[in-house]
C-alpha cells in the first residue's frame, strides 16, 4: 500500500505522460512499463551516495515543480539546425519528447530504413518486433533509476531501423527541442536505433531549447550495432539556461561491429549523459569521444562504461573539458575487461581546462580487468592552459583574448577533428565558436 | 621421473613458501575473549594510563559502535566476529616489563633471531635502531642511548604515555581522528602498543629507525598504533616490518599510523608487509585494515610513503598525504604483489592544501593466482593551494588468467593553477622478456621474478639498503607456485 503510494508520488511529479501517443495498449509494453515503475519507486532518484552518482547532485531537479504538458503554447519560428538544408537524409524535429511531422523534414528513403517516431511505429502494429527490444538491450539492472523513470514516463522518441547492407551517406538529423513557456515541463524521450549486419549510418542529435523557461529532459536511447555494421552518432546539447538534461545510452555491439559516439555539451545547468557499452563480440570495437564547455553555475556529468565481453575488442575514449566561471566537469570513465576478453585493447583519456579560480573538474577513470592478455591504459590531466604557449601568441602581437581563444580552439579541435564522420568536424567546431563568442559579449551563455 | 622431480619441486614449494610461518611457545598473558568497554578499561589500566587516555579510548569505542562497516573496498570477505578475538596478549614476564634485553624472555629473543632482526649485539654491525612489537607489546627498543643523546625519542608508545604524556596528547589522533573510520576507531579503542618518535629540531636522525610487528598469539587481533613527529628542520626514515604465524582463522590487524611534519621537517616512512597471506586457497591468514597518513604540517616539510606488499590475506590501506603547509611535498611510492586467494586494495590520497604543494605516486601493482587487486587513490587540489602539482602513475601487471586488477583514481581540482596528470597501464607479463630469460637458461620461475623485479625497479629503489634486498627477495617468493 505504502509502496504505491511513493509510486505516485515520485512518478506525479514527473508529468502526465505514460502513456505512448495515440498507441494502443500493448500488454509488453505495460509490463516493461510497471516493472520500471516498481524500481523507481524502491530506489527513489539518485543521490550523490551512490558511488556512480558521488559527484552529481539532482536537487535542482527536486525544486522544479512540473505543469501539464504545453505543447500548443510553444510557437517555433526558427528551426536551429547543425546542418545545411539539403545536408541530411532526414531532419526529424521532436518538441518537448513529442514527434512534430509538420516541423520535420522527410524524404524518400532507401529500401529498408525506417525513420520516424517510434510511438509511430508502435501505433502502426509493429509492437512485436519492437518488444525485442526496447528495453531488452538496457536490460533491467539495479541502478538505472533514470533510464528506469524514462521507461515508465516515455511518450514518444526517434526510431531508426536499418536493415542488412544497407548504407546510407548521408547524415539523419534529429533535432530535439525543450520549452516551458509558463511552467516547468517535464518529458522522456526514448529513442532505439537497430543497425543489421553490414549496415552503415550516420546520426546527428541536436538538442536545443527555446526561450529560457526550466525544463527537464529525461532522455533514454538504446542501440544495436550487428554483425560489421557501422553507427557513428553524434550529438550536440545546447539545451536553454535553466534546463537539466539527462541521458542514458545503451549500446550493444555485435561481432566486427563499429559504435562512433560523439557528445558536445555547452547547454543545460545540470547534464548527464550516462553511456553504456558492451562489446559481446570478436572484433567489436567503440569510440566514446566528447567535448564539454561550461561557464556560469553549468554542471556537465560524462560518465562512461565500456564491457568487453569478448576477446579482441577494441576501445577508445578521450573526453575534453572547458571550465569557466563556477562551471563543474565530471567525467567518471570506466573500462571492464572480462575474463573471456583476452587480447583486449582499451584506451581512456580525460582532460580538463581549468580558466577560473572557481571552476571544478572531478575526473575518475577507472579500469576493471579480469584477463591478462590485455592492453589497457588511461590518463587524465587537469589545469590551466599552457602559459608558454599563450606566451608564444602574445610576443607576435596577438591580443590576449584572441590567444586564449585559439588555444581552447586548438584543445578542442584535435579530438573533433579526428571524427569519422569528416563532414560534420565544421559544424560542430563552429558549436565551439559559438561558446567562445558568448564569452566575448559577456553573456552567460 | 617426471613426476618425482615434481613432487620434490612441491615440497621445496611448501617449505619455502611462508618461513615466517612458525608459532612462538612462550607463555602470554591474555584479556578475556571478547570486546566491550570492560576490556577498554583492562587495557587502559594495564598500561597504567592517565584518565585522559581512557576517557578517548571510551568514546572511540562508544563511536565505534555506531560506525557501519566500509563497503566501497573491492574486496570480499564475511563479517567479521569482533567478539570472537582476544584484543589484549603479552608475553607474560615480570610485571615491570623488560628493563634491559637481559630481562626479556631467550624465547623471545629466539623467535626475533628467526625473523632475522638483529636484536641482541648485532646492534652495533646492523646500526638499525628497533622496536619490535610482539603480539600488543614492545618487548625491547635498541640503541635507546645512543638515540638519547641526541635528544631523539624512540620507544613505546606505552611508555611514551608514562614518560612523554604531554607530546603524546598534542599529537595523538591529530592526523586520524577517533572517529576516522570504523577501522581506525576500533584502533583508537582498544590500541595496546606500537612506536613512538620525537625528533627534535634540527637533528638529522643518524639511523633508520624500525619497528617490527609479530602476532604469534591465536585468535588476537594487533591493533598498534605508531606516532612520528618529526619537529622544524628535523630528519627521520623509519621502517615496519610485519610477519604472523600460519594459522587457520583469519586475524584481525588494525593499525594506525600518524606523522606529522612541521617546517622543513622531512619523514621517510618504509614498509614491507609480509603478514600470513593464508593458504592457496584461502584459508587464514590476516585481515590488514591499516590507517596510515601524515600530515605536513609545516612549509618546506616532505612525507615519503614506500611500501611493499606481498602478505595478508585481504590489504585495506591507503597511506595519505595532507599537505597543509606551503611548498610542502608528499609521495606515494608503492608494490603490491598478491597471489593465490589474495585481495588487496590499497592506494593513497593526496590532499592539497597549501601554496605549491607537490606529490608524486607511483604505483605498481602484480596480480597472479586468483587474486584480485586494486589501486584507488584520490587527488584533491582546495582551492587556495595555487601551484599545486601531482603526477600518478599506476602499473598493473597480470600473470595468469584468473586474476583481476583494478585502478580506480579519483581526481578532483579546484584551482587552475594546478596541473595533475594521471597515467595507468595494465598489461600481462612479457612473453618476449620471459623467452629472452629461458633461452639463456633461467629458469620460468626466476625469469618472472626477474621481469617483476625490473618492473618494480623505480619503487624498491627507494627502499632503505636494508629492505631493499628483503623486498627483492620477497617478491620472488611471493610469487612462487604463479607461472608454469
Amino acid at each position: 500500500m505504502s509502496e504505491s503510494t511513493a509510486t505516485a508520488d515520485i512518478l506525479d511529479r514527473f508529468g502526465p505522460g505514460a502513456a505512448m501517443a495515440g498507441t494502443p495498449a500493448l500488454p509488453w509494453l505495460e509490463r516493461l512499463r510497471a516493472g520500471a515503475r516498481q524500481r523507481v519507486a524502491a530506489t527513489g532518484l539518485p543521490t550523490p551516495k551512490l558511488e556512480s552518482w558521488k559527484y552529481t547532485n539532482l536537487r535542482p531537479l527536486e525544486k522544479l515543480i512540473f505543469g501539464p504538458q504545453a505543447q500548443e503554447r510553444i510557437s517555433i519560428d526558427r528551426l536551429p539546425s547543425l546542418l545545411p538544408q539539403g545536408q541530411s537524409a532526414q531532419r526529424l524535429v521532436f518538441v518537448n519528447g513529442l514527434f512534430r511531422p509538420d516541423l520535420s523534414t522527410r524524404t524518400a528513403l532507401p529500401d529498408g530504413v525506417r525513420a520516424g517516431s517510434l510511438a509511430e511505429a508502435l501505433a502502426e502494429g509493429n509492437g512485436g518486433e519492437l518488444s525485442d527490444l526496447l528495453g531488452q538491450i538496457a536490460g533491467s539492472g539495479e541502478g538505472q533509476a533514470m533510464l528506469d523513470l524514462n521507461t515508465a514516463m516515455m511518450t514518444d522518441g526517434f526510431l531508426l531501423h536499418i536493415g542488412a547492407g544497407v548504407r546510407l551517406e548521408l547524415p539523419i538529423e534529429v533535432i530535439y527541442l525543450g520549452a516551458a513557456p509558463r511552467e516547468p515541463q517535464a518529458f522522456h524521450p526514448r529513442s532505439l536505433i537497430v543497425m543489421e549486419e553490414n549496415s552503415r549510418a550516420i546520426v546527428v542529435e541536436h538538442h536545443d531549447g527555446i526561450g529560457d523557461g526550466a525544463y527537464f529532459a529525461n532522455h533514454g536511447c538504446e542501440v544495436r550495432v550487428g554483425k560489421g555494421a557501422e553507427l557513428r552518432h553524434y550529438k550536440v546539447q545546447a539545451e536553454a539556461e535553466d534546463a537539466i538534461h539527462l541521458a542514458n545510452l545503451h549500446v550493444e555491439v555485435h561481432a566486427k561491429g563499429v559504435y562512433d559516439n560523439f557528445i558536445l555539451t555547452r547547454g543545460a545547468r545540470l547534464s548527464r549523459n550516462e553511456v553504456s557499452v558492451r562489446l559481446t563480440a570478436p572484433g567489436a570495437e567503440c569510440h566514446l569521444n566528447g567535448v564539454y564547455m561550461l561557464r556560469g553555475d553549468q554542471h556537465c556529468d560524462n560518465t562512461t562504461t565500456i564491457e568487453h565481453l569478448a576477446p579482441e575488442t577494441a576501445s577508445r575514449e578521450v573526453f575534453k573539458g572547458v571550465l569557466d566561471e563556477r562551471a563543474r566537469g565530471v567525467f567518471q570513465g570506466k573500462i571492464v575487461v572480462h575474463p573471456k576478453a583476452q587480447r583486449s585493447d582499451g584506451h581512456q583519456l580525460s582532460k580538463a581546462l581549468l580558466l577560473s579560480d572557481s571552476a571544478e573538474i572531478d575526473a575518475k577513470p577507472e579500469l576493471e580487468i579480469y584477463a591478462d592478455d590485455v592492453k589497457c591504459s588511461h590518463g587524465a590531466t587537469a589545469g590551466d592552459m599552457d602559459r608558454e604557449a599563450l606566451f608564444y601568441l602574445r610576443a607576435r602581437g596577438i591580443p590576449e583574448e584572441t590567444a586564449r581563444h585559439m588555444l581552447i580552439e586548438a584543445f578542442l579541435s584535435d579530438t573533433i577533428n579526428s571524427l569519422a564522420a569528416e563532414g560534420l568536424c565544421p559544424a560542430l567546431m563552429s558549436s565551439v565558436g559559438h561558446w567562445l563568442s558568448d564569452a566575448a559579449t559577456g553573456g552567460e551563455l | 621421473m617426471a613426476a618425482n622431480v615434481e613432487t620434490i619441486e612441491q615440497v621445496q614449494a611448501v617449505s619455502e613458501k611462508y618461513k615466517y610461518g612458525f608459532v612462538t611457545d612462550i607463555e602470554t598473558d591474555t584479556a578475556p575473549k571478547g570486546l566491550s568497554e570492560d576490556i577498554v578499561r583492562f587495557i587502559s589500566h594495564k598500561k597504567n594510563e592517565p584518565e585522559w587516555l581512557l576517557q578517548w579510548r571510551l568514546k572511540a569505542y562508544r563511536h565505534w559502535l555506531t560506525m557501519p562497516e566500509p563497503e566501497w573496498a573491492k574486496v570480499a570477505f564475511p563479517p567479521i566476529d569482533y567478539q570472537d578475538a582476544y584484543y589484549y596478549s603479552a608475553p607474560k614476564s615480570k610485571t615491570d616489563g623488560p628493563k634491559s634485553l637481559e630481562d626479556v624472555d631467550p624465547e623471545l629473543l629466539k623467535t626475533y633471531e628467526k625473523l632475522g632482526i638483529p636484536l641482541k649485539e648485532q646492534e652495533m654491525l646492523a646500526g638499525v635502531a628497533v622496536d619490535a612489537v610482539f603480539d600488543s607489546v614492545s618487548v625491547a627498543t635498541t640503541f635507546k642511548g645512543k638515540l638519547e643523546e641526541q635528544g631523539i625519542i624512540f620507544c613505546s608508545m606505552s611508555e611514551a604515555v608514562q614518560n612523554h604524556p604531554d607530546l603524546v596528547r598534542q599529537y595523538l589522533g591529530s592526523v586520524v581522528p577517533a572517529a576516522d573510520n570504523k577501522h581506525a576507531c576500533l584502533n583508537s579503542a582498544v590500541f595496546t602498543d606500537g612506536s613512538f618518535v620525537y625528533i627534535p629540531k634540527g637533528v638529522r636522525c643518524p639511523m633508520e629507525l624500525s619497528t617490527y610487528f609479530r602476532i604469534n598469539a591465536a585468535n588476537t587481533g594487533q591493533f598498534e598504533r605508531t606516532l612520528v613527529i618529526a619537529d622544524a628542520g628535523s630528519y627521520v626514515s623509519y621502517l615496519e616490518g610485519c610477519t604472523a604465524p600460519m594459522r587457520d582463522e583469519n586475524q584481525l590487524h588494525a593499525a594506525v599510523v600518524e606523522l606529522v611534519a612541521l617546517d622543513d621537517a622531512e619523514i621517510k616512512y618504509s614498509t614491507v608487509q609480509n603478514w600470513y597471506p593464508g593458504d592457496e586457497n584461502g584459508v587464514g591468514g590476516i585481515y590488514n585494515f591499516v590507517t596510515k597518513r601524515g600530515a605536513c604540517r609545516g612549509r618546506n616539510s616532505k612525507i615519503s610513503w614506500t611500501q611493499v606488499e606481498t602478505g595478508s590475506a585481504i590489504t585495506w590501506k591507503y597511506p595519505s598525504c595532507i599537505l597543509q603547509g606551503d611548498n610542502s611535498v608528499g609521495e606515494f611510492y608503492s608494490v603490491a604483489i598478491t597471489n593465490n586467494m589474495q585481495q588487496a586494495d590499497t592506494g593513497t590520497k593526496m590532499i592539497h592544501l597549501g601554496k605549491n604543494t607537490r606529490s608524486r605516486i607511483v604505483s605498481k601493482g602484480i596480480s597472479a593466482g586468483r587474486s584480485q587487486q586494486t589501486y584507488r587513490g584520490l587527488v584533491k587540489v582546495s582551492p587556495k593551494a595555487s601551484g599545486a602539482r601531482n603526477h600518478t602513475q599506476c602499473d598493473s601487471l597480470l600473470i595468469g588468467d584468473r586474476c583481476g586488477a583494478h585502478t580506480v583514481p579519483y581526481i578532483e581540482s579546484r584551482n587552475r593553477n594546478a596541473i595533475l596528470e594521471h597515467e595507468a597501464t595494465t598489461s600481462k607479463i612479457s612473453e618476449d622478456q620471459l623467452f629472452y630469460c629461458r633461452q639463456r637458461g633461467i629458469s620460468q620461475e626466476d625469469a618472472v621474478a626477474l621481469v617483476v623485479n625490473g618492473f618494480c625497479r623505480e619503487v624498491l629503489q627507494q627502499l632503505p639498503m636494508e629492505f631493499a634486498v628483503e623486498a627483492q627477495k620477497l617478491v620472488g617468493i611471493s610469487l612462487e607456485g604463479s607461472v608454469g
